[in-house]
């Protein structure tokens, strides 16, 4: 059902699944914290009101974990001889084709938890603002092997505006 | 580095130019009449003397004046081949270079208070700027004038002192239309009748007061933005020569746009509901220098015109392109249930030289965008398209009005589209025009610069 999305004749590149630990972890320390006090909290008013909310914000925690690895799963990338393409969504889905000829510019940024679990994130960018093609969750040897290739290949190609 | 280039300024500082000597005054007071307004404001009502009041005032003026020389003291330009330098600032200096290859547009501004004084703005955009790069403001007209024409003539590879190109007038926008074009707005009609109704409520009821709470608040809303409209594109004038199209309008301020060939990078033409019975259009357009800065003023590349019209200057602006021999195709039908009105609007197609896609169907769209434009092309699909099997193709152009996007196509469509548009776009791009659109390719190029 999914062939609007098929890779261009060449496997998708899959993002680390350490992405999706990061993100997991990042939606514990957040959500654990906000549902237990949540509960609480209603449960000092009204016991088994408590009781359900602990339930339902366990749940969601439980769905959201599930959503996240889904998410991190489907980003993907494939370099191709003239373009680069990405995708990513599982409910907003998303394709989108950066000629290396149209590149201004790559940036590979990490944070301090990004740098903590080996992460890196590319991002190219176009003369068009909507460009958007940004590839998360690279280990950054990758990231950076792909930053010198999309330099190398966007200069072979280049084109004005 | 400023020892160097302090060097190499008295080296060469007779090539340097300065602004008009008039630009203290004419940047200052409005300063000064603010300071005057708020002052006045703030003794109102007091018993502060007014002496105390001119006093400061008097004080501010030496204070404002020599602040003014010495801004226009240490701002200067100069011209050479490959680009613009731009020296400003009193404390913290800027020195600027604009590449001359990389000249998106040339405006020509002239504000109310500088046209008395026969002074103009001289604007140079350049891609990816928030406003204009390098304003050299103000220049005295002729030299404005000059200078224009002297850095198109560089930016197009040619001779510096090349005469100003000859330009042919195209359209002109007659005013009776440009205001019957603001008039036949659905808002305006909607507005008109909603306040005959709120008179026929006042007058039954006898409520006069109702029409002070609805009336007014609508009237502010709407009708300052038509005079604007009307203000700001009077006289509306294009015409064509070598360095590109150059529009002319304004009222009270007047603007002379000059947009060189293959700087246009996508078009719309727009046709609202009530402009159908006249059969008349507005173009708008992205140029890369354009984005941001008074973009409503400054992208609109025909305010009001008739059909032929609009598709004369279309050709003028995508030459080779018979916007109407582009096959476009619609989507399926059941593409209305996440777009009921207009599903039977959108269609979307191309050919070998441009990417077209139109919507709408009360207020018609078809935005054009040539393939070596493009500068990624996407590929989206919501939950509720993903259950009806239909995506939605974007394609990206320099940021301005124009968003070409083909609307809840069936999926496998619009990734044959997507993977057309990638092709098509790759072939325009490796035979695109050269930056200097006058100097002959260094390289053998490709059909597109036939023109």
């Amino acid at each position: 059902m999914s062939e609007p999305f098929d890779p261009p004749g060449q496997p998708w590149v899959r993002v680390s699944p350490r992405l999706a630990t990061l993100r997991r972890l990042l939606l514990l320390a957040l959500g654990v914290p906000v549902a237990a006090a949540a509960a609480v909290l209603v449960g000092l008013l009204h016991r088994s009101l408590g009781l359900a909310v602990g339930i339902v914000a366990l749940a969601g925690l439980a769905w959201g974990f599930v959503v996240l690895g889904r998410r991190v799963r489907s980003w993907g990338y494939a370099e191709r001889d003239d373009d680069l393409l990405v995708t990513r969504g599982v409910l907003n889905r998303q394709l989108v084709v950066v000629p290396y000829g149209r590149m201004q510019y790559v940036d590979v940024t990490a944070g301090p938890l990004d740098r903590r679990f080996g992460l890196a994130t590319v991002q190219l960018h176009t003369a068009a603002a909507a460009t958007d093609a940004q590839i998360p969750g690279l280990v950054p040897a990758e990231a950076a092997r792909l930053r010198d290739r999309l330099a190398a290949r966007g200069e072979a190609r280049s084109a004005g505006l | 580095m400023t020892e160097n280039g302090a060097v190499s300024d008295t080296q060469r500082a007779d090539q340097f130019r300065r602004l008009h000597p008039l630009t203290p005054v004419l940047r200052g007071w409005k300063v000064f009449a603010a300071a005057v307004a708020l002052g006045a404001q703030q003794a109102y009502g007091r018993d502060t003397p007014i002496g105390w009041l001119l006093l400061a005032v008097a004080a501010s003026i030496p204070i404002g004046v020599v602040y003014g020389f010495v801004s226009w003291r240490t701002t200067r330009y100069r011209i050479d081949s490959e680009d613009l330098r731009l020296d400003t600032g009193v404390l913290f200096r800027r020195s600027r270079q604009v590449r001359l290859d990389r000249l998106q547009a040339v405006d020509v501004v002239r504000p109310l208070v500088a046209r008395a004084l026969g002074l103009a703005e001289l604007r140079l955009e350049v891609a990816g700027g928030s406003s204009a790069e390098a304003p050299l403001a103000y220049l005295s007209e002729p030299a404005a004038q000059r200078l224009r024409a002297e850095l198109l003539a560089r930016a197009a590879g040619l001779h510096h002192e090349t005469p100003e190109a000859p330009e042919s007038v195209l359209v002109k926008v007659p005013l009776r239309r440009l205001v019957e074009g603001q008039v036949r707005s659905v808002g305006l009609i909607a507005a008109i009748v909603v306040l005959v109704a709120l008179i026929a409520v006042a007058a039954t009821t006898g409520q006069w007061s109702v029409l002070g709470v609805f009336v007014l608040p609508a009237l502010f809303g709407i009708v300052p933005a038509l005079v604007r409209t009307v203000i700001v594109h009077f006289d509306f004038t294009v015409a064509e020569s070598p360095d590109g199209l150059r529009l002319r309008h304004g009222l009270l301020e007047t603007r002379a746009q000059t947009v060189p060939p293959g700087r246009v990078q996508a078009v719309r033409l727009v046709q609202p509901l009530l402009w159908r019975s006249r059969d008349w259009y507005r173009l708008d357009v992205n140029v890369a220098g354009y984005a941001g800065d008074g973009q409503s003023q400054t992208s609109v590349l025909l305010p009001v015109a008739t059909r032929d019209e609009a598709f004369a200057v279309l050709r003028r602006v995508l030459p080779d392109v018979d916007l109407g021999a582009v096959a476009t195709y619609g989507v399926p039908g059941r593409a209305r249930w996440v777009d009921p009105v207009s599903w039977t609007g959108n269609a979307a197609g191309a050919d070998d030289k441009v990417f077209v896609a139109r919507r709408g169907r009360l207020r018609r769209e078809t935005d054009v965008v040539p393939h070596e434009r493009v500068q990624s092309v996407r590929l989206t699909q919501g939950p509720i398209q993903r259950r009806l099997s239909l995506a939605t193709v974007h394609v990206d152009t320099s940021p301005g009005p124009v968003h070409p996007t083909a609307h809840h196509r069936d999926a496998a469509d619009a990734r044959a589209l997507l993977d057309a548009e990638v092709t098509l776009a790759r072939r325009s791009r490796a035979g695109a025009r050269p930056d200097r659109w006058m100097r002959p390719p260094e390289r053998p190029a490709g059909p597109t610069v036939a023109r």
